[in-house]
């Protein structure tokens, strides 16, 4: 496959909207979305240049980046559950005092 | 040919759903367009002869990721009947920087010079050697990640769980 020269602006385009998302969503469960879709451009990018060469190096790196992407899901999923029963918002922008509200 | 056609297939639902994530306003058709987004990404890490990777894809984002997220979207909208809108802002500026970064990786991208010293090497077995590799040269960080996924799970249980401290202190 000679093609694989597209996925390179493939995995840039994921990056920039993810970005883009993590930007413009005022939803905190939106932003970690953005947060995965970064990490897996990251992944498409190893996984890529690992095919274009002999040996496994990539694909491990990012299997140990799909591990540590998986935790950091679970915990931001978790912060966010306890500041919703604290504040009743997921909205970043609305949770602006550091005291629990009476 | 035919994987081509399927390359470009897998591309093509990836930035259609992506683009469905940035923008649609309702947050759970997002997370169902992320679910796009990962199972095509994992079709194309099956193309680059990342058999194992495709798989690990498939069940810990797809099956993984994605339901948690939207565990944690059920729990966090009030469901009253009505649709989960979410709103936006910081369009203008969002989409300057996001265009920038873009513009400079592509063209980081076209001044890479590529070696490719692929071989079409189809009939090696490459989750055999996933296997091996995953106990000789990478046996430390495999346990370590162990360790990083049981601290992780008894932090996430202990942050969202909602017994209340009898002490006051």
């Amino acid at each position: 496959m000679a093609k694989t020269d597209l996925l390179f602006y493939l995995s840039a385009f994921l990056f920039c909207s993810g970005l883009l998302i993590i930007f413009t969503k005022k939803n905190a469960i939106m932003i970690l979305m953005g947060i995965e879709l970064m990490f897996n451009a990251a992944n498409l990018n190893l996984v890529l240049f690992n095919f274009q060469k002999t040996g496994m190096e990539g694909q491990f790196l990012a299997l140990f980046v799909i591990i540590v992407a998986v935790c950091e899901a679970t915990v931001g999923i978790a912060i966010i559950l306890k500041t919703y029963h604290y504040y009743n918002t997921s909205v970043p922008d609305q949770i602006s005092d550091l005291k629990e509200k009476p | 040919m035919m994987q081509e056609i399927i390359l470009y297939l897998f591309i093509g639902s990836s930035i259609a759903s992506v683009f469905v994530m940035i923008l649609n306003r309702n947050i759970f058709y997002g997370a169902l367009a992320l679910l796009v987004c990962l199972i095509s990404l994992a079709g194309i890490y099956a193309l680059l002869e990342a058999e194992f990777l495709a798989i690990t894809q498939l069940l810990i984002y797809a099956g993984g990721v994605v339901v948690l997220l939207i565990f944690g979207i059920m729990l966090t909208n009030k469901i009253s009947g009505k649709p989960l809108h979410t709103d936006s802002h910081n369009w203008l500026s969002g989409v300057i920087i996001s265009t920038a970064l873009f513009g400079v990786l592509v063209v980081s991208f076209q001044q890479v010079k590529i070696i490719n010293a692929h071989n079409d090497s189809y009939l090696i077995n490459h989750i055999n050697k996933v296997g091996i590799e995953l106990m000789s040269t990478y046996a430390a960080p495999f346990e370590l990640s162990g360790i990083l996924l049981l601290v992780c799970l008894i932090g996430a249980a202990f942050t969202a769980s909602s017994f209340k401290k009898k002490t006051n202190g």
